[in-house]
């Protein structure tokens, strides 16, 4: 555990950390290979819809002494492939719905229900349903999606800056995409649960986001004044300063999910308690992944364009390069843009102090609200 | 909530925290005392949960239409329906379409399914039929305008919801002014507004039976006779009256009551069709002074059948010169006419409120559809996902919470405890809140609700974790307990509220937007984002602020969490340079 803190508080200093900026072409490079794989699964495998989405065939049984369970055991076995819901009905009858089957595909699994059962064919009600439920479903949620993604991004660009907002939602949308993609290969059923848990991820996707850039938004804000460190570099240690944040919200996040998808949903097969699990867990540690792999360097890459930080990456490689030459015989000096970070371990007293000046002097400029400053 | 950046007032003054957290509790033992009081200890639970009924309604062909039914109708249908059973939006029930002809409608126990019955089932027949004439209910209500009768006419502002599931009757009582509401129609009467009232003035109400109308059609014996039985005095008598009006030939003419029971019609055939209006709705005529009006369109044909009827009706006398409009059964409005109207269109005038004015147009609008339905069958359901699904669930969340104990103690020690009551009081407080929304508003907590709360656990420490990481940042600082306290508040509360802020959004935009299952999804995210800010500001930070000063912490106990050896803090100003000598691994 004193380790743990250790580390916290050497991230925090910038001592340690890893050099997220620096390398952000291979995480740019894995996301794009998850990304594809995703994509190609989502082409090749296709989404497995409910009933809702799909239509289906809905059995409406007499009174059985067969339980629901018994029940949908037989029908997914009657209907091999297709997954089932049952339901124990006023009368005493069952209800079952199987997704994905026509007319054609519904009579011999209405025989076989029948005999499984141990209830006369003839009583077996089959009635085929349409799926405009689901649809006007995901509809909406499209629509809803679409909405609140301009409204995040006019947020977002408002409260921070445009190439935040979008980088939020390149990041967004790799989360998205992910989940979806996951959903294909598993094969699980889609059904409104598993609209919703993608729904859920995109608040959850970018609170994380938001919360990094709330960090660098505060240590970028004076950064043209000085030279000791590029826009990347702030960048890099906003994302290790707010690291173990990231790591331990998302890690209590994603237990309880955890819990609903292996405990719960592994135990007794599936479920919609599956369906929103698997959503959630995938899309929430694709959330927290993007907002450390690819939101924050997006942005710094974005950035780094602006002719300022061109100017201001320049004076500080001119300043470093000129503390070489004359440290020089000292080790190697830090020569490369990713260099923030082991140049505190290397200069000593100048670049440990420089790091914890920062923070302190702009904390003392700033009025607090509470009043008091002991 | 609303807006982040107005940070600037720190409701928790370093100077009380015992009193903000006194409030919470008052808050908090006041809710649990309304769910005693409102006599519901758990939240209402969703079809998935809990079961409920199911209705499965036929579409059937109106007469001379056979093709009616096919999947664009069908569509339309089961969208009116869901519009009308989840009214509030949080109600959970469900609207399917099986088959080609049926709809499938799950209405979550809890829910009062006859009253739900009742608005699906009015998705129905519409038509104008001219007034052979009219006399007083059986029994007239009050005898005076009444707002008991609330839920028409004058009814300002009358119970709402019993308005639709009523069809939302948009005429008057059979008291003072008797017909100044959906009355007049159209460009011909603008000239008579309201006030200036029809049949009989607007203090002499029609009730009186209008003699079989003088130099009027005769109305034939029989229909007279069917007149004097009928019985519009009740409720109950209403729907069959209602019914018995529904299934009779469009083509002959028919006996009814206002759906108020007011008033009791001999009504000629059906001179114009609902299906024969393209559109209606409520406007507020600003231009004339009209105040609330409902303009209608007419499809081309339907816009010279309307003509006709105009044109014949202009020329008789009252009370024939009126036409009913009657949804399943029942007259929902009279107005008068007083001269033809042509150009497919029509305005109906006359001493509307906003909320009358709405629902006859939606009546219009909806009812021009061109199916009926009838309930073939009604059965309770058990939950979709039995109780075993419900209990693993339960199960591995708690499994999961366990976890996430285990994990905050061992990382945060004595600030879990800190987390952990602010988890426990946001759990209480959204329990008692959706406790109490189930009879406020038909809130029911669905799975996905539940999942939902899950994942709220997730935001919530993550709150918590903002703040805690400031404090020891502060400390690495070098700062003392108190100060890191009071100093890391503020950024952490900017960050707090920036990123709850987007939550807000999401759970807003789809709370709007979308509909049935996800809407409840969303309302359950907004609420718990909203408690999280509550929590973190008037629970979290008192209590950190309060702890601040307990030896336990302020010393950096071991156990506490905060111990700055631990943490890596650097002595104050004292040394500058230090710790980057031992040169420790990662």
């Amino acid at each position: 555990m004193s380790k743990l803190g250790n580390i916290g508080a050497r991230l925090y200093r910038g001592e340690v950390g890893y050099d997220f900026i620096g390398k952000r072409k291979i995480w740019y490079g894995i996301s794009i290979l998850i990304t594809i794989t995703a994509i190609v699964g989502l082409a090749v495998r296709g989404l497995n819809f409910g009933i809702e989405f799909s239509g289906g065939a809905v059995f409406t049984t007499p009174k059985t002494s067969v339980s629901a369970s018994q029940a949908q055991h037989e029908a997914e076995s009657a209907a091999s492939g297709h997954q089932a819901v049952v339901q124990k009905l006023g009368s005493g009858g069952l209800r079952i719905q199987i997704s994905g089957l026509d007319t054609k595909q519904s009579l011999p699994v209405q025989e076989e229900l029948a005999k499984d059962l141990n209830v006369p064919v003839k009583d077996v009600n089959t009635q085929l349903v349409g799926p405009s439920w689901g649809e006007e479903i995901a509809n909406k949620a499209w629509l809803g999606l679409g909405i609140f993604m301009i409204l995040v991004v006019l947020y977002l660009a408002i409260a921070f800056e445009w190439r935040m907002a979008l980088a939020a939602l390149i990041a967004l949308i790799h989360d998205l995409t992910i989940t979806v993609g996951v959903y294909a290969l598993v094969g699980f059923e889609v059904t409104p649960g598993t609209v919703i848990g993608l729904l859920t991820i995109l608040g959850y996707s970018l609170y994380d986001t938001v919360v990094v850039f709330d960090s660098l938004k505060e240590a970028s804000k004076d950064i043209t004044k000085q030279n000791r460190f590029t826009y990347g570099e702030i960048a890099n240690r906003s994302i290790n300063g707010t690291l173990v944040r990231s790591i331990n919200t998302t890690v209590v996040a994603l237990l309880p999910v955890a819990g609903l998808l292996f405990v719960g949903g592994g135990v007794l097969g599936a479920g919609m308690l599956n369906d929103i699990s698997l959503a959630l867990f995938v899309g929430l540690a694709a959330g927290a992944y993007s907002s450390i792999f690819i939101a924050t360097p997006l942005v710094a890459d974005l950035k780094n364009r602006e002719p300022q930080m061109k100017a201001l990456a320049k004076r500080v490689l001119a300043k470093r390069a000129a503390a070489a030459a004359k440290g020089a015989g000292q080790e190697d000096a830090p020569d490369e843009v990713s260099g923030a970070v082991e140049a505190g371990d290397d200069d000593g007293a100048a670049a440990v102090v420089g790091p914890r000046h920062q923070p302190a002097s702009r904390n003392r400029g700033r009025g607090r609200p509470s009043g008091k400053r002991r | 909530m609303a807006a982040p950046k107005k940070g600037r007032r720190a409701p928790t003054g370093q100077g009380h925290p015992g009193r903000t957290l006194i409030l919470v509790l008052i808050v908090m033992a006041g809710l649990i005392g309304g769910m005693f009081y409102a006599g519901t200890l758990t939240p209402r639970l969703g079809i998935d949960l809990a079961g409920g009924t199911s209705f499965t309604l036929q579409a059937e062909n109106m007469p001379g239409k056979p093709n009616a039914i096919n999947e664009t109708n069908m569509k339309t249908a089961s969208g009116i329906m869901e519009r009308r059973v989840n009214g509030l939006g949080v109600s959970e029930a469900e609207v399917q379409t099986q088959g080609t002809d049926h709809i499938v409608v799950n209405i979550p126990r809890g829910t009062d399914a006859k009253q739900a019955r009742q608005q699906v089932g009015t998705t129905a027949q519409l038509g104008f039929r001219p007034v052979l004439t009219t006399t007083a209910g059986t029994k007239p209500p009050a005898p005076k305008p009444s707002p008991s009768k609330g839920t028409n006419g004058k009814g300002k502002g009358g119970d709402q919801a019993k308005g639709t599931q009523q069809h939302a009757s948009s005429s008057p009582t059979p008291g003072a002014k008797p017909t100044t509401q959906g009355r007049a129609v159209t460009d011909a009467l603008k000239k008579a507004p309201s006030g200036k009232p029809t049949p009989s003035g607007s203090a002499k109400p029609t009730t009186p039976a209008v003699p079989p109308a003088p130099g009027g059609d005769q109305i034939p014996p029989a229909l007279q006779k069917q007149l004097n039985e009928l019985d519009c005095s009740s409720k109950k008598a209403l729907a069959v009256a209602g019914e018995k009006a529904a299934a009779a030939n469009p083509s002959s003419p028919v006996v009814a009551c206002k759906d108020d029971g007011s008033q009791k019609y001999v009504l000629g055939p059906v001179g114009v069709e609902g299906t024969d209006v393209k559109d209606a709705k409520a406007v507020f005529d600003s231009q004339q002074g009209q105040g609330w009006i409902v303009q209608m369109d007419f499809t081309s044909d339907g816009g010279k059948k309307f003509a006709d009827v105009t044109g014949k009706l202009a020329t008789k006398t009252q009370p024939q010169n009126q036409f009913a409009i009657v949804l399943d059964g029942a007259v929902v409005s009279d107005p008068r006419v007083s001269e033809r109207l042509n150009g497919g269109n029509a305005t109906i005038s006359g001493g509307f409120t906003q909320q009358s004015a709405e629902d006859l147009g939606n009546m219009l609008s909806y009812g021009a559809l061109p199916l009926s339905f009838k309930i073939v069958d009604e059965t309770s359901v058990t939950a979709a996902l039995g109780g075993e699904q419900l209990h693993a669930g339960l199960l591995a969340g708690a499994i999961g919470l366990a976890l996430v104990i285990i994990y905050l103690v061992a990382y945060y020690r004595g600030l879990a405890l800190v987390a952990l009551a602010s988890l426990g009081v946001s759990a209480i407080l959204t329990y008692a809140i959706m406790t109490l929304l189930g009879p406020a508003i038909g809130f029911a907590l669905n799975l996905p609700a539940v999942c939902g709360a899950i994942v709220a656990i997730g935001i919530t420490a993550d709150s918590f974790i903002v703040y805690f990481e400031r404090i020891r940042d502060e400390i690495r600082e070098g700062r003392t307990l108190r100060p890191a306290v009071e100093r890391g508040w503020p950024r952490a509360r900017r960050t707090i509220l920036v990123s709850d802020f987007v939550s807000f959004l999401a759970a807003a935009v789809l709370f709007i937007v979308t509909v049935g299952k996800v809407k409840g999804f969303a309302f359950t995210l907004g609420l718990t984002t909203v408690l999280d800010v509550v929590v973190v500001f008037f629970f979290t930070k008192p209590l950190m602020t309060m702890l601040a000063r307990r030896k336990f912490f302020a010393n950096g106990h071991p156990w506490s969490g905060l111990d700055p050896k631990r943490l890596g803090a650097k002595p104050p100003l004292r040394r500058r340079r230090s710790a980057p000598t031992q040169t420790k691994e990662a």
